[in-house]
């Protein structure tokens, strides 16, 4: 039997197994040649909080979702249309979001009575009827492995331990995905235990060669390159766009970085990543907690460097106090809040877009702070950048809201060209006949940057109110109304670029408008209903504050507004009171992003009650 | 920024002037206002008639306080301050310290401040040996929120917030820190000129962090906390000033000393020893500052002051710089080359 090859223009493959069965590093690979033969891609790993929930429970799952193109896509994928599952548990818990005729690949040998008990099967799945509707195929995929490597002399049990890699190596023959990449990655990642190394690139050959021999496989697909701009481009996860950003900040504005920060999920990649790049004149200093993270970053700033400091909500809480300082004292400051499920520690490991309103207004008195977001893995990059451009020319602490689907989302980025790169150089006060601490530029209200060592401008600042321009201490009532409305029109001045409207035909009534990671689904989402022959705009917001100059205008241009967050209507409720505009709210806090097909449903009625 | 090397570990790389000062260059244009009789005065007097003699430039002075009476002290400095946060004051200090290491930086912080909100910071700083020295004011008391007990409150104080007397357990400063393992801790009196005095000047020699414990007075809800220690009949009885080196004596004629008892240290009278059993201080010896702290006990019986320990360790921030210096040697700072990474593919047109 020969086999068959079939062309398509996208796919959508989850892998899910056990959180000690190498699942994200299985998708990883996968992607990595996804990304080498040129698809366009996205992904979406998921995992537990736990470091090993119970091994074989349903906490325990741990999945990877890759989706891969001919053309640009947006989002992760809604569906699998593939799902490897190499347990009970990953079966149960995913086989949900497989469509009917989904291809359906299981490890059986951890089919056991056991493990179907521990999770609740009264009978075999793979023996009964209730995977019909899918193609099934049942692979002893621990067993074959373990006999790949009978020859190694490597035990059972390490053997064992490289059916993730078997699994790859049958979905790459599926895909007809390049190979050289992955052998190579394994033998850097295990280069200090060549054994492993080599057990794991065999394990990789024989899922690749039960595929090409035992023709069980009827079919294989092809997915062709995407026809991306024209450039060079890498993978890239928001976590990591988010640390380059910042390197990248510190060489256009050559400051020294010091970042202070607390290990927290998940933002600790950021933590992880700048402490490799110490050769770019960048300070690692994993603090005691989360408000001495802040503190040292705000004193690192103090002393003429771009004090950053990495946390997730908890972690905002914890910092408000020193971001209202921060505000005070008018020094740059970026504060990096990769948002996660809350209330209170909540779902560290999921997504949420519910610290827009922390980010905002969680401190205490009048306390504005910008707030920027990026819409996607990629986009870290520019948004961070940008977070320092205003953090450095309008002296003030800057809310970077990065959230868990952009943090350890990845895709496919077209590599600037650094000298592209704003200019962000900053100018510290030197001159002691004219300085004054609370001086203020005409145009930017920001006041001098006046670091400690510059002869004669010795001066105190803190946290009590400031007398305009001198900096002393005053509590004088006139100058405290005063002060309160400079600052918020120091940061009301900012300048961001207008918001554009996608509205390819320029009919839409209805206008969606999204902010931070949900920008995939909307877009997605918009796309398809345009193809249904439905005009919708999508409006998406990177700077929450101040709003862009033209969004009053653009929202009162529509009919209708509508507003899909992954919170309970943080930006809409800022968008009705600012703008008096009738925003309705789509919400949704399932940890998990928006799905292109849901949003696409919302929208089409939404449209349709507007034109009818 | 030409730093002369003063061969003066602590302030290695802090730049240094030729130019003669005097206190007077210390007094910033704020008018002070602490309530009369405060302790604190004295303590402002004694650190701006003492730092002209380090010779530093002035702008290269920087004091970071948090919050209460004492955290006022930067305004009152002719020198770069910030007045911060509650508690937070070493962390903010830190990330100063680390980001340059021309500054001579200064913590001033109290009881309530460094001891209960920002106790963490503290001993967190203490342990990675950033080279600030910080400098704590214990009034045993909250001043600015006008008097409730604080952490080194003596058992059973009657205050504001405990009218039938505290609950709490008092914290010994300075076991705390050198629980810590801090590399540089001192205690001197607010009324004490000299002593203080000579306790700040070691402190900034040193190299790390160093804590400097100042028992000071508040005239206003807490007076008198110290008077059995200026009282000169009672001070001579009490008072056990330690110098590296030399044997620990006091008393008027040096008639009470230290001996070795058990795992500790006791006080005894000179008369009734072996000259030989004079316990001889020794600042490098963690084991030996820590039984000189438990001296000290809260009622002030015996206080131990001067240097308790005085160690050499590596300090967080030289520390964090080399390791900055060395991978910029070792590696360009390539962005383009960073960016790009290791796997790329290209589209062309």
């Amino acid at each position: 039997m020969s086999t068959e090859t079939r062309k398509l223009d996208r796919v959508v493959i989850r892998f899910a197994g056990d959180s000690g069965d190498g699942m994200q590093l299985t998708g990883d690979r996968f992607t990595s040649e996804a990304a080498a033969f040129g698809n366009d891609l996205a992904t979406q790993p998921n995992f537990p909080a736990e470091i090993r929930a119970p091994q074989g429970t349903l906490p325990g799952v741990s999945s990877f979702q890759l989706h891969f193109a001919d053309y640009d896509i947006l989002t992760p994928g809604d569906r699998p249309d593939v799902l490897v599952a190499m347990n009970p548990a990953a079966l149960k818990a995913n086989v949900v979001d497989l469509p009917d005729g989904g291809i359906l690949i299981v490890n059986t040998d951890e089919f056991t009575k056991r493990n179907l008990t521990k999770v609740g099967y009264d009978s075999n799945p793979l023996e009964d009827e209730s995977l019909e509707k899918f193609q099934v195929h049942k692979v002893a995929m621990a067993t074959l492995t373990i006999g790949a490597l009978e020859e190694t002399g490597l035990g059972k049990k390490d053997a064992e331990r490289a059916k993730n890699m078997f699994a790859l190596g049958l979905l790459s023959w599926m895909y007809h995905r390049p190979t050289e990449g992955t052998e190579r990655f394994l033998r850097e990642k295990f280069a200090k235990k060549p054994d492993i190394a080599e057990a794991n690139v065999l394990a990789f050959r024989a899922g690749w060669n039960y595929g090409e021999t035992t023709e069980a496989f009827a079919v294989t697909y092809e997915v062709a390159p995407a026809k991306l701009n024209v450039g060079t481009y890498r993978q890239i996860t928001g976590n990591t766009a988010t640390a380059y950003g910042i390197v990248a900040a510190a060489q256009r504005s050559k400051l020294p970085v010091v970042l202070g920060t607390y290990p927290i999920t998940p933002a600790s990649d950021i933590l992880h990543e700048l402490s490799k790049h110490k050769n770019f004149d960048i300070t690692t200093v994993q603090a005691e907690d989360e408000i001495a993270g802040i503190g040292i970053a705000l004193g690192a700033s103090y002393g003429g460097a771009l004090g950053v400091t990495s946390t997730s909500g908890p972690g905002i809480a914890l910092k408000s106090e020193t971001i209202g300082l921060a505000v005070m004292t008018e020094l740059p400051l970026l504060v990096i809040d990769v948002q996660r499920g809350g209330p209170s520690t909540g779902l560290p490991t999921k997504t949420e877009q519910a610290d827009l309103l922390q980010a905002m207004f969680g401190r205490n008195g009048e306390s504005p702070v910008p707030i920027v977001a990026p819409q996607s893995p990629s986009d870290c990059f520019d948004a961070v950048v940008d977070a320092v451009r205003i953090a450095l020319t309008y002296r003030t602490p800057v809310l970077f809201l990065s959230d868990g689907a952009v943090a350890n989302g990845s895709e496919p980025w077209l590599i600037p060209d650094v000298d592209t790169l704003p200019d962000l150089s900053v100018e510290f006060a030197t001159d002691p006949e004219t300085f004054q601490p609370y001086s203020r530029d005409p145009e930017t209200l920001a006041r001098p940057w006046a670091v400690p060592g510059t002869p004669g401008l010795q001066h105190r600042i803190g946290g009590l109110e400031k007398q305009d321009v001198t900096g002393n201490i005053s509590y004088d009532p006139e100058n405290h109304d005063r002060m309160v409305r400079l600052r918020q029109a120091k940061i009301d001045g900012i300048e961001v670029p207008d918001v554009e409207v996608d509205d390819p035909s320029g009919e839409a009534k209805v206008l969606v408008v999204g902010w931070g990671s949900s920008y995939g689904p909307i877009g997605a989402a918009a796309r398809r209903v345009r193809k249904l022959g439905l005009p919708v705009a999508h409006a998406h917001l990177r700077h929450l504050n101040p709003f862009p100059k033209n969004l009053g205008e653009v929202l009162k241009s529509y009919e209708k507004v509508i507003v899909p967050e992954m919170n309970l209507g943080q930006l809409a409720l800022l968008l009705r009171a600012k703008y008096l505009v009738d925003a309705v709210s789509y919400t949704k806090v399932q940890g998990l992003p928006f799905k292109a097909e849901e949003l696409q449903n919302v929208l089409a009625d939404v449209i349709k009650g507007v034109s009818a | 920024m030409t730093a002369i090397d003063l061969g003066i570990p602590g302030l290695t790389g802090v730049p240094t002037t030729d130019e003669k000062q005097t206190a007077r260059d210390y007094k910033s244009d704020q008018e002070v206002r602490w309530c009369p009789g405060c302790g604190d005065y004295i303590v402002l007097n004694a650190v701006q008639s003492f730092l002209p003699s380090l010779g530093l430039k002035r702008e290269n002075i920087v004091f970071v306080s948090g919050i209460g009476c004492s955290s006022r002290f930067p305004y009152y400095m002719n020198t770069y301050g910030m007045h911060s946060i509650h508690g937070r004051a070493p962390a903010i200090a830190t990330g100063l310290a680390v980001a340059r290491p021309d500054l001579s930086v200064w913590v001033v912080t109290g009881d309530g401040d460094a001891l209960s909100i920002g106790g963490n910071h503290l001993i967190h700083t203490l342990r990675r040996n950033v080279n600030l020295k910080i400098l704590l004011f214990n009034n045993r008391i909250y001043g600015l929120t006008k008097g409730q007990y604080s952490p080194t409150s003596e058992e059973g104080k009657v205050t504001k917030s405990t009218p039938l007397g505290s609950l709490d357990h008092p914290f010994n400063p300075v076991s705390l820190a050198l629980g810590a393992e801090a590399s540089f801790v001192g205690r001197a009196l607010d009324s004490d000129k000299a002593g203080l005095t000579s306790v700040l000047r070691q402190a900034a020699e040193h190299r790390g962090s160093a804590l400097v414990e100042i028992y000071q007075n508040c005239p206003i809800f807490n007076d008198g906390a110290f008077d059995v220690l200026k009282d000169p009949d009672e001070a001579q009885r009490r008072i056990i000033n330690v110098v590296d080196g030399e044997p620990i004596r006091f008393g008027r004629e040096g008639e009470y000393c230290v001996i070795r008892e058990g795992f500790g240290l006791a006080v005894a009278k000179s008369a009734d020893v072996d000259a030989s059993d004079v316990v001889i201080h020794d600042a490098s010896d963690l084991n030996l500052s820590f039984a000189l702290s438990r001296l000290s006990t809260q009622d002030l019986t015996h206080t131990v002051t001067g240097v308790f320990r005085r160690a050499d360790r590596p300090t967080y921030d030289d520390s964090a710089r080399a390791q900055v210096n060395e991978a910029k040697t070792s590696k360009a700072a390539d962005l383009s080359k960073l960016l790009h990474g290791k796997d790329t593919w290209t589209v062309v047109g």
